[in-house]
């Protein structure tokens, strides 16, 4: 069988964030690009949320875990900034599960990170943007913590980036 | 570019996080509210992260792994500020040292983002979203604080007077100044300094804190050519501590 970039992107469906296991890095947005050699060797290139992100390496090396199990030996896999990420690189369906999970997914902006966007939330339980910002730090890096004043519960917001 | 200037620049910075990276850490099961031990341990996490992205722009350059060139220099090889080796103290002196830290580091990071070394630009366009977080929680907090109690105001004008001098020290020029400048690797400190000035200042005028005079003092540099406190050696030997037993040990 011939490899394909399609049919990598399909295992990787495979690899979730393991801080955020509703995820897979393909809709995380961290997998920047994937190259297949004449001899089928297979580059995949990923690069951090956060580049403090003690998970990042757990999941470079799940990508590797997961090309092996498919049988692929033959692969590279490297991390960098040159294409960085970004929060709007979270896929339609990623934040369709981030909000699932009890998790407000990034607002989409236009790559000025002014305070507007930082202090804006909306509130992955009763969709209502009247929320504050209790702290910018939450649980994990990628995390910011929020409080909705109409259904008057804490949530966590994924921050934008 | 000179290569050497270009190192002397990724050291500093690169020093400059992992050393505030460990202070910050400090704070962790001490902070004196559970969402500001939380704070200053994540910025710790983001810190080391930002450290760890301009060693590796060193390895590329041929110096050594990141993790023996964290864990092995001794103080004196160091290029860190003097503001960020000083202990934690109480919570105010940390506060300020991250506010007046961290509004410089975000100017110096947008500069760099435009940077004409690509290696850098590109790490600096990265990491600039990041330290923004920082910046807000810092601002916030003084501006909460820099306006509420007379004992606030008092604990924090008291940490911004004794911070100031090591603070100023952080746009000591470095040997290759005009070369980086004239090579438009970035704007150079004074221009930093001038920029982190206009943006501290906004935030203070919120508060009930004085600005002193900054032509009367006298910048405690140094730290850039490895002149050290007596307090960055025995920081170095406790992050080196687990290093030194085992260099291959993983945790």
């Amino acid at each position: 069988m011939t490899l394909t970039k399609e049919h990598i992107l399909t295992l990787l469906e495979e690899v979730k964030d393991p801080e955020i296991p509703v995820l897979s890095l393909v809709d995380l947005g961290v997998i920047t690009g994937v190259e297949i050699s004449g001899e089928g060797h297979v580059t995949v290139n990923m690069t951090p949320t956060f580049a403090g992100c003690p998970a990042m390496d757990y999941m470079k090396k799940d990508v590797e875990r997961t090309l092996e199990k498919h049988g692929i030996t033959s692969h590279t896999v490297t991390m960098s900034f040159d294409n960085p990420w970004n929060s709007n690189k979270v896929s339609e369906k990623g934040r369709q599960y981030l909000k699932e999970f009890g998790l407000a997914p990034p607002p989409k902006y236009d790559l000025i990170l002014d305070l507007d966007i930082l202090e804006y939330a909306k509130c992955p339980y009763c969709d209502s943007e009247n929320t504050t910002l209790r702290t910018p730090f939450g649980p994990t890096l990628c995390r910011s913590m929020h409080y909705c004043n109409d259904c008057r519960q804490m949530f966590e917001q994924f921050k934008p980036l | 570019m000179n290569e050497l200037a270009i190192k002397d620049l990724l050291y500093k910075l690169a020093d400059d996080q992992l050393i505030l990276g460990h202070r910050n850490s400090e704070w962790t099961g001490f902070g004196p509210i559970l969402e500001e031990d939380i704070a200053f341990s994540s910025m710790a996490q983001d810190k080391i992260g930002h450290s760890l992205a301009f060693y590796t722009l060193l390895n590329e350059l041929g110096e050594a792994e990141p993790d023996t060139v964290a864990f092995t220099r001794n103080a004196g090889q160091f290029h860190n500020s003097q503001l960020v080796e000083l202990p934690n103290g109480e919570y105010d002196f940390s506060l300020i040292r991250h506010f007046l830290f961290d509004n410089a580091e975000t100017v110096r990071f947008e500069m760099l983002s435009r940077s004409s070394y690509e290696p850098i630009a590109k790490v600096a366009t990265k990491l600039k979203g990041e330290v923004k977080y920082h910046v807000l929680h810092a601002n916030t907090w003084i501006k909460n604080l820099g306006a509420s109690t007379e004992e606030a105001i008092l604990r924090l004008q008291s940490s911004l007077t004794e911070a100031l001098p090591y603070a100023l020290a952080l746009f000591e020029p470095s040997k290759y100044e005009q070369q980086l400048i004239e090579a438009g690797v970035y704007e150079g400190e004074e221009a930093v300094k001038a920029e982190w000035l206009k943006r501290i200042q906004a935030v203070l005028e919120k508060t009930e804190l004085k600005l002193p005079e900054l032509e009367s003092i006298t910048p405690k540099y140094g730290g850039r050519y490895g002149e050290h406190t007596e307090h960055l050696q025995p920081l170095l030997d406790e992050m080196a501590e687990v290093f030194k037993i085992d260099p291959s040990a993983e945790w």
